[in-house]
């Protein structure tokens, strides 16, 4: 879920991803969700060198950021679009779709 | 000797596709029934002069690249045991597919695959040409002047996503159908354009390879979906410009404008074709279904290919069609066209305010100041028309085009 304008989500966005999250489960798609928190409040750890560095803020300062996400299950591509362009609708924001690497 | 040749040849077009498509199906892998596929055909430019032509060479090629594939697969195993997953990959009993009234070819599941909006538009036509069209990568990167190494990876990556998202390998449900086969119709429709009106300073202004190969699919795709009114519509408007090819560029390279070309080397064959298929559009029209954008397109062209002259060409019908397409597509590129046909009908003048109002949106297209630079031409306006002839050129791409509007400006006095 892309994050793209000021205001903080509305009441009838919550109510319409509720209504998308409940059939996303009685449809069996139904994985994991969250909402991530402002970039604004996030901290970047490297600890790739001697010491950890710890940097307030995110590693990428953009307009567009990934305000929460949805884990889903589909047996393919078309099935997945399909939903996120239900979920798109559902929380008026831009949704990316990329899967996981196999195992 | 030639006649092996001419065999060959003639079953990588018939066959390539058939090769690939039954592969993919089988393994569940693009790559996999490409390289074998490529294997297959090498195998018998080797064989088939020394061992004569194979009874039936489309059963010969799909059993060579099967044991292509199987060797392939054997080798890899042996180092990376995940080639099973591939074969589950893909064609999900659980998803509905192939609706009514469609024949489930194999190759249309590999066109809808290699068409699929989650890949970016140059690489659903490079997949195409290559997977379906079976022109090499060096030959598709040359079509599209881009570097073959560019070319090769953009068909790797593609081949990739397509594996790692699981693009389907299907033709899609009903609901659909409609929206994919336009997806496809558009990869074609650009192919054709490339070599109808070719790009780049250093190209042959026409690219008949390009224009045949898509005539080719365009063909495949009526042979499956032959209900389809928009394929017949794109079948029937690439053959009517097709047929007027020869008369489109001069001897010495100039673009020859509609109002000159010779019609008596358009090409006679191909018009009759496209007259009957846009007969048949026209009789589904009267019975009610409306027609898509290329079936209005290819009726506007029958009306031009009908026509023994200019003057002979019934504008109010050509503008009549051009009214519906506006209503279909409002884009500033179809309204300039309109105005094209208005000319003729209410003259210069009433076509040149028509043009000036799409000003601020085709101001960086060509053929927008190749009209103003035309109409102004024969309202007298002989400098305004000068300088919108040298923005033409400027924008034009077209080597035969740049020599017209050149040779138009230079005219002026």
């Amino acid at each position: 879920m892309i994050h793209d304008r000021g205001d903080d989500a509305t009441s009838e966005e919550h109510a319409a991803i509720d209504v998308f999250n409940d059939r996303l489960q009685a449809e069996g798609h139904w994985v994991f969700a969250g909402g991530l928190g402002v970039p604004d409040n996030a901290t970047v750890i490297d600890n790739r060198g001697e010491g950890a560095v710890i940097t307030d803020g995110p590693f990428l300062e953009s307009k567009e950021f990934v305000i929460g996400f949805w884990i889903i299950e589909a047996p393919e591509l078309d099935v997945a679009l399909k939903l996120a362009a239900d979920g798109s609708k559902a929380c008026n924001r831009k949704v990316e779709v990329r899967p996981f690497l196999e195992a | 000797m030639i006649d092996i040749r001419a065999a060959i040849t003639r079953a990588h077009h018939e066959e390539w596709a058939r090769v690939v498509a039954a592969l993919t199906k089988r393994f569940g892998d693009l790559d996999i029934a490409e390289e074998a596929a490529a294997e297959a055909f090498a195998t018998a430019v080797e064989r088939w002069p020394a061992d004569g032509l194979p009874p039936n060479p489309g059963a010969w090629l799909t059993t060579t690249a099967n044991r292509k594939a199987i060797d392939r697969i054997r080798r890899e195993s042996k180092r990376d045991d995940k080639h099973k997953e591939a074969q589950t990959l893909w064609d999900d009993p659980a998803v509905p597919s192939v609706p009514v009234g469609v024949i489930d070819d194999e190759r249309l599941r590999l066109i809808f695959t290699c068409c699929h909006p989650a890949l970016a538009m140059p690489t659903r036509v490079a997949l195409t040409l290559r997977m379906v069209g079976g022109l090499t990568v060096p030959e598709i990167a040359r079509a599209f002047l881009v570097q073959e190494t560019a070319m090769g990876q953009r068909i790797t990556r593609a081949k990739a996503k397509i594996k790692a998202t699981r693009i389907p390998y299907r033709v899609p449900s009903a609901d659909d159908l409609p929206a994919r086969v336009s997806g496809v119709l558009a990869v074609l429709f650009l192919i054709f354009n490339e070599g109808y009106l070719a790009t780049g300073p250093d190209t042959d202004p026409l690219r008949p390879d390009l224009t045949a190969e898509a005539i080719r699919l365009t063909r495949l795709i009526r042979a499956l979906l032959p209900t389809d009114g928009e394929v017949a519509g794109l079948l029937a408007l690439m053959l009517l410009t097709e047929a007027r090819r020869t008369a489109r560029v001069s001897a010495s390279g100039d673009l020859v404008p509609l109002d000159e070309q010779d019609r008596g080397s358009w090409d006679a064959e191909l018009i009759a074709e496209g007259h009957r298929l846009v007969r048949e559009r026209l009789a589904a029209a009267a019975a009610g279904v409306t027609p898509g954008r290329y079936q209005i397109l290819a009726a506007i062209n029958a009306v031009h290919t009908s026509a023994r002259d200019m003057r002979d060409t019934d504008w109010s019908q050509v503008l009549a069609l051009y009214d519906q397409l506006v209503r279909l597509d409002p884009s500033p590129v179809i309204a300039l066209n309109r105005a094209i046909a208005l000319a003729e009908l209410d003259g210069p003048d009433v076509a040149l305010a028509a043009v000036d109002r799409l000003d601020h949106r085709l101001a960086g297209y060509h053929a927008y100041h190749a009209t103003r630079a035309d109409l102004l031409r024969r309202l007298g306006r002989s400098q305004e028309s000068r300088a919108a002839y040298g923005k033409a050129i400027d924008l034009a791409g077209n080597t035969a085009e740049t020599a017209y509007l050149t040779r138009r400006r230079d005219q002026l006095r």
